[in-house]
């Protein structure tokens, strides 16, 4: 897991327009410009904001990103529920330092 | 002249962008809490306003994180934010970058700090000023602490980065007023959103009125982490008041847990 990148790929997604563009329309040449694994690539084309939350993405750039690809407020805290039901806690970021990793499970 | 007006509020996206889903009992009288601030700041006279926020990655990221930093601005845009998202709309927002420069350059003579010319609010500062400073027609001077991206800066650099401030505001001709924006326990866009210590949130306010430095000091962020989760660490921008304001006490004019706001809703006063 390279956090820092899929950090540093949504803090830019966040704020500049010209990235969100090509997110939409080339997002295989954007996230070719960042040292993530497929892994990555893939929880972030397919907008898996469980996998990124348990990976230890802050709330205060994912929540952005899932507004970005459409999610509401209800939906945004409920995918990350769903990701720590199914993957397990928190590995990685802040979090992890928070309730041990389980922030949110209950 | 000097420091006209110091006081905190909170910020929230919720407080805007989820505003119909709070319960008016509260959200009504903490927003005339808000609007009571509002009248304040307008009846000193102030000429502009610093608003101490949190940074929340939108200015700053990880590859060049100041612990501390003013914008020194001619004009700034906000919210970053998708407007929609926020409920709140677009618009450009005055600085004061004459008078940052000579605020920061008094400050620097005893804190460390980054300036920016080019800062795009976000709702740590257009929560706020959507209630302080509807019309946008006030300079601003923005202010960022990392509360967000850890290692961070221990509180007392804080309440020493706000004591700096005052000493530059006592020095201006011009009449300051200062707002520390910044949650107490939360845990924000997380599953525990809407989580809040209200305990441990009230007896922060209680050493907070008090301005009672040993008190403020004495949080430890891995205390505060366990109680009051990484929202918690933005005590740092209130604490920067109380530096700020150092043996003057404080009121605190609303104080109430909105879980759809995601924390405790709280604005106050430091009698200057």
């Amino acid at each position: 897991m390279s956090l820092y990148f899929v950090q540093k790929l949504l803090y830019n997604l966040n704020r500049e327009p010209s990235v969100q563009a090509q997110f939409k329309t080339d997002i295989d040449t954007l996230l070719a410009e960042y040292n993530l694994t497929d892994v990555e690539k893939k929880w972030l084309k397919n907008g898996d904001v469980g996998e990124l939350y348990i990976h230890g993405v802050n709330g205060q750039i994912l929540m952005h990103y899932a507004a970005f690809i459409g999610q509401e407020w209800d939906e945004y805290i409920q995918a990350m529920k769903d990701g720590l039901s199914k993957y397990g806690q928190v590995r990685d970021g802040i979090y992890k330092a928070v309730d041990d990793g389980h922030g949110g499970a209950v | 002249m000097a420091l006209v007006f110091a006081g905190i509020c909170s910020h929230g996206p919720g407080i805007t962008g989820r505003a119909e889903r709070a319960d008016p009992a509260l959200r009504d009288p903490f927003y005339a809490a808000l609007d009571s601030l509002r009248q304040d700041i307008e009846e000193s006279g102030a000429e502009a306003l610093v608003v101490i926020a949190a940074e929340h990655f939108a200015n700053f990221f990880m590859n060049n994180m100041p612990s501390f930093a003013v914008g020194m601005g001619e004009e700034y845009e906000g919210p970053i934010e998708d407007p929609d998202w926020l409920k709140i709309a677009r618009t450009k927002i005055p600085g004061a970058p004459e008078l940052s420069e000579r605020i920061v350059t008094e400050m620097m003579q005893t804190v460390d700090l980054a300036y920016a010319k080019e800062w795009r609010m976000d709702h740590g500062i257009m929560v706020p000023l959507n209630f302080l400073t509807p019309r946008y027609d006030m300079p601003i001077i923005p202010a960022n602490i990392n509360c967000q991206g850890p290692p961070l800066a221990p509180l007392s650099r804080a309440y020493e980065f706000g004591r700096a401030l005052r000493r530059a505001c006592d020095l201006v001709p011009e009449k300051i007023a200062v707002m520390g924006t910044g949650g107490i326990s939360h845990w924000p866009a997380t599953p525990n959103s809407g989580k809040i210590n209200e305990a441990w949130d009230r007896e922060y306010l209680d050493a907070w009125a008090a301005n009672d430095k040993a008190r403020l000091l004495s949080y430890t962020d891995e205390d505060t982490l366990r109680e009051a989760g990484q929202g918690g660490f933005e005590i740092r921008t209130l604490t920067a008041i109380s530096g700020l304001c150092e043996g003057s006490k404080g009121t605190v004019r609303y104080a109430e847990p909105i879980p759809i706001f995601s924390t405790m809703c709280v604005a106050g006063v430091m009698d200057i």
